[in-house]
């Protein structure tokens, strides 16, 4: 049988990577892997999981250097030579093994007010809101609310990297949408949370949030709308 | 406006600022604009000039006096003046995670320098 030499960080910010070998099967993805080695090698593997069907975010790790999710990454796809090399998410602490503590990733979502405020004046008793479809808000909004929070963008980000207070792809692209949603009644707090030099300003648009998603969106555009959506406001001393 | 929104501690202390952050990316982005024209004009100026060989007496035969050139080249001295600080600061930032107050100071006296010594140089080619 083919086999595959995995080699998985264990330990927490020190520790080492361990080699196992894993029989290698036909439309095998990278989560398989890491679930073999925990059922069948060492139960003491921790690693974090829970759709396996790219919905819900929770299996993002670092997969021959990039990061991935892990239940829709073929092996065929990623593998050198049956060789595979995986450990968690950069950027962010890591816990045990492949498990990282996304608390400051979430955190930030909520510092770059991501959580929708309803205008003031409206009740619970209130008619829906009708948004047409083809508005320019709506279309602006729909390109990046499939976020499923799985941290691929804020682990490749360099960014990130060189300064840990700045808010991270996935945060602003969660302001950018509520920033298009007509309904919203922060905005004027979302825009200055998200400005400066911890926020939309500091992206170098080096892209490598867009190119990684593994939803396909952009976040870099997002946070291209938000620097012209500060500034809209700036120029008319609404900031 | 009814925005009661639960925002965790830690957020950072030198991101204060939105308003001065932002104005200053405003005058990077607005400054590049006039650069980039200015630089075309420059260069085409520098290249036109060896071009026809033309001389140091030559070329200040042409500036002196000349108010165009010199409001021109104020113009010139100013974007510069307000791009390369605001851009020198970024990089203190992000490379020396240099954030303090005493950053801005710097960037502002390096600012000024610019400014006045690109409008002597400017003024001096003016009196010829």
């Amino acid at each position: 049988m083919d086999m595959l030499k995995v080699s998985v960080w264990r330990g927490a910010a020190s520790g080492e990577y361990r080699s196992y070998e894993v029989p290698r099967q036909e439309s095998q993805s990278v989560l398989d892997v890491v679930t073999y080695i925990q059922r069948s090698i060492d139960p003491t593997l921790s690693y974090r999981f829970a759709c396996r069907v790219g919905m819900c975010g929770a299996c993002a790790m670092t997969v021959n250097g990039v990061a991935r999710w892990t239940c829709r990454t073929h092996v065929a796809k990623v593998a050198k030579n049956n060789t595979l090399q995986i450990a968690p998410l950069a950027n962010l602490p890591v816990i045990k093994d492949l498990v990282t503590d996304m608390r400051e990733f979430f955190d930030k979502w909520a510092r770059a007010r991501g959580q929708f405020v309803s205008g003031a004046g409206t009740t619970r008793k209130d008619d829906f809101a009708r948004v047409a479809a083809d508005s320019p808000e709506r279309v602006a909004a729909n390109a990046g609310i499939e976020c499923i929070g799985c941290g691929v963008c804020y682990a490749s980000c360099d960014v990130v990297s060189w300064n840990p207070d700045y808010l991270g792809p996935a945060a602003l692209n969660r302001a950018w949408t509520l920033v298009n949603d007509v309904r919203d009644g922060a905005r004027a707090e979302r825009l200055a949370a998200v400005a400066g030099d911890a926020g939309c300003h500091a992206c170098h648009t080096h892209l490598d949030c867009s190119e990684r998603c593994p939803k396909n969106i952009a976040p870099t555009a997002s946070i291209a709308g938000l620097k012209r959506a500060v500034m809209l406001a700036a120029l008319k001393g609404e900031l | 406006m009814s925005a009661e929104i639960q925002v965790p501690a830690g957020a950072p202390a030198h991101a204060a600022s939105a308003r001065f952050e932002t104005w200053l990316w405003i005058a990077q982005r607005a400054s590049a604009v006039v650069l980039a024209l200015c630089v075309l004009v420059h260069l085409v100026t520098i290249i036109y000039a060896v071009r026809h060989g033309l001389t140091g007496a030559a070329i200040l035969g042409r500036t002196r006096g000349n108010t165009a050139a010199l409001a021109f080249y104020a113009l010139y001295v100013l974007a510069i003046a307000v791009h390369a600080p605001i851009g020198l600061r970024t990089l203190c930032q992000e490379w020396l995670g240099w954030r303090a107050a005493s950053l801005n100071w710097l960037i502002g006296a390096l600012a000024l320098a610019l400014f006045v010594f690109g409008l002597r140089a400017g003024w001096a080619v003016f009196l010829g």
